[in-house]
C-alpha cells in the first residue's frame, strides 16, 4: 500500500511537470485562454482575440506538489504490516 | 451671366461638403478594435483587454482641433486569461462591473495639434469616467484619416475611416478602486493603449 501511494505520488509530481513543461513552462498563474492577435491591413490595428487553451503555471505546480506531498505523507500512517506480526509474535 | 454666379457657388458647395465634420461610429464590425491595460506590481503583473468598444468621434480633417467624440468601454468586456482574475476583476470589490458598466473617454479640447500627411498628432483633454468616478485627463492621441478606405474593410460600403491611437496611464486609487490596498500585487498604476478605428459611411 505504501509503495503504491509513493508511486502515485511521484507520477503526480512528474505529470505536472511534464505537462508544465511541455505547454510552454508558464510562470504566472493557469491561463484558461489564450491571446491571439490578428492584423488589421487596412488600419493596422492588431486585434486581440481569447481562445480558450489551459496553459498550467505555477499554481498548478503547487497544488501537484501539494497533492503528491500529501499522498506520500500519508503513508506515515499506515503501519507496517510485518513488524505489527513480528511485535505480536513476540 | 447666370453661369459665372453659378459655377463659383457650386465650387464653393462642393468644397464645403468635402471638409464638413464627420461622425465615425466605433462600433467596429471586424471585433478588431481594442484597448489594452497593464499593471506591474513588484509581485505580479496584470495584462488584459476589452473588445467591447463603441462611441462616436466628430473629425475633421480641415480643423482637427474641433474634434470631439465619446469612446465607451463595455466593462463586461475586460479580459485577463487567468479566470479567477478576471472574476476578481469584474467583483464588486474591484470593478464592480454590474454596477458600473461602462468606462467612457469624453474629449473636450485638443491641443498642440500636429499633422502631416493623414496623421495629426495631438494631447487631447477630456473627462475620463472610471468605477463611477469622472477625472479629467489629457492624454496623447494619433489620429490617422483614411479618406474612402471604408470599402477596403467592409465590402459594399464607402466611405472613410478613422483610425484613433492612445497610450497613457491612469491611477486606480485616484477611481476609488481599492484604494492603497494589495499595491504590492496590483499596481496602482494602470497603462492604457487604445487602438480602434471608427467609420464614417457616405450614402
Amino acid at each position: 500500500m505504501k509503495k503504491i501511494l509513493n508511486l502515485l505520488a511521484l507520477s503526480i509530481l512528474l505529470a505536472a511537470g511534464v505537462t508544465w513543461a511541455v505547454t510552454g513552462a508558464n510562470r504566472g498563474w493557469t491561463k484558461t485562454s489564450v491571446k491571439v492577435e490578428t492584423l488589421d491591413p487596412v488600419t493596422g490595428i492588431e486585434g486581440i482575440t481569447y481562445q480558450p487553451k489551459f496553459l498550467p503555471g505555477v499554481d498548478f505546480l503547487g497544488a501537484a506538489a501539494g497533492l503528491a506531498i500529501a499522498l506520500a505523507g500519508s503513508t506515515l500512517l499506515i503501519r507496517n504490516k510485518n513488524k505489527t506480526t513480528s511485535t505480536n509474535n513476540k | 451671366m447666370k453661369l459665372n454666379y453659378l459655377v463659383p457657388l457650386l465650387c464653393l458647395t462642393t468644397a464645403a461638403a468635402y471638409a464638413a465634420p464627420e461622425t465615425f461610429d466605433f462600433k467596429d464590425p471586424k471585433n478588431v478594435n481594442n484597448a489594452v491595460f497593464k499593471l506591474d506590481a513588484p509581485l505580479e503583473s496584470v495584462n488584459g483587454s476589452a473588445s467591447g468598444i463603441s462611441g462616436s468621434v466628430t473629425f475633421d480633417p480641415q480643423n482637427p482641433g474641433a474634434t470631439t467624440g465619446k469612446i465607451v468601454i463595455a466593462s463586461e468586456s475586460l479580459t485577463v486569461p487567468n479566470p479567477m482574475q478576471k472574476e476578481h476583476l469584474h467583483g464588486p470589490n474591484w470593478l464592480d462591473v454590474a454596477n458600473y458598466p461602462e468606462i467612457t473617454f469624453e474629449a473636450k479640447s485638443l491641443a498642440s495639434i500636429s499633422t502631416t500627411g493623414d496623421t495629426t498628432t495631438a494631447d487631447v483633454t477630456g473627462t475620463f469616467t472610471l468605477h463611477g468616478v469622472a477625472k479629467e485627463i489629457t492624454a496623447p492621441v494619433k489620429f490617422t484619416y483614411l479618406k474612402g478606405r471604408l470599402g477596403d474593410r467592409v465590402p459594399n460600403m464607402k466611405g472613410d475611416l478613422l483610425v484613433i491611437r492612445s497610450t497613457f496611464s491612469i491611477n486606480r486609487e485616484d477611481f476609488n478602486i481599492q484604494k492603497g490596498k494589495f499595491e504590492d500585487k496590483v499596481a496602482n498604476e494602470i497603462d492604457l493603449t487604445l487602438a480602434i478605428a471608427g467609420a464614417a459611411p457616405t450614402p
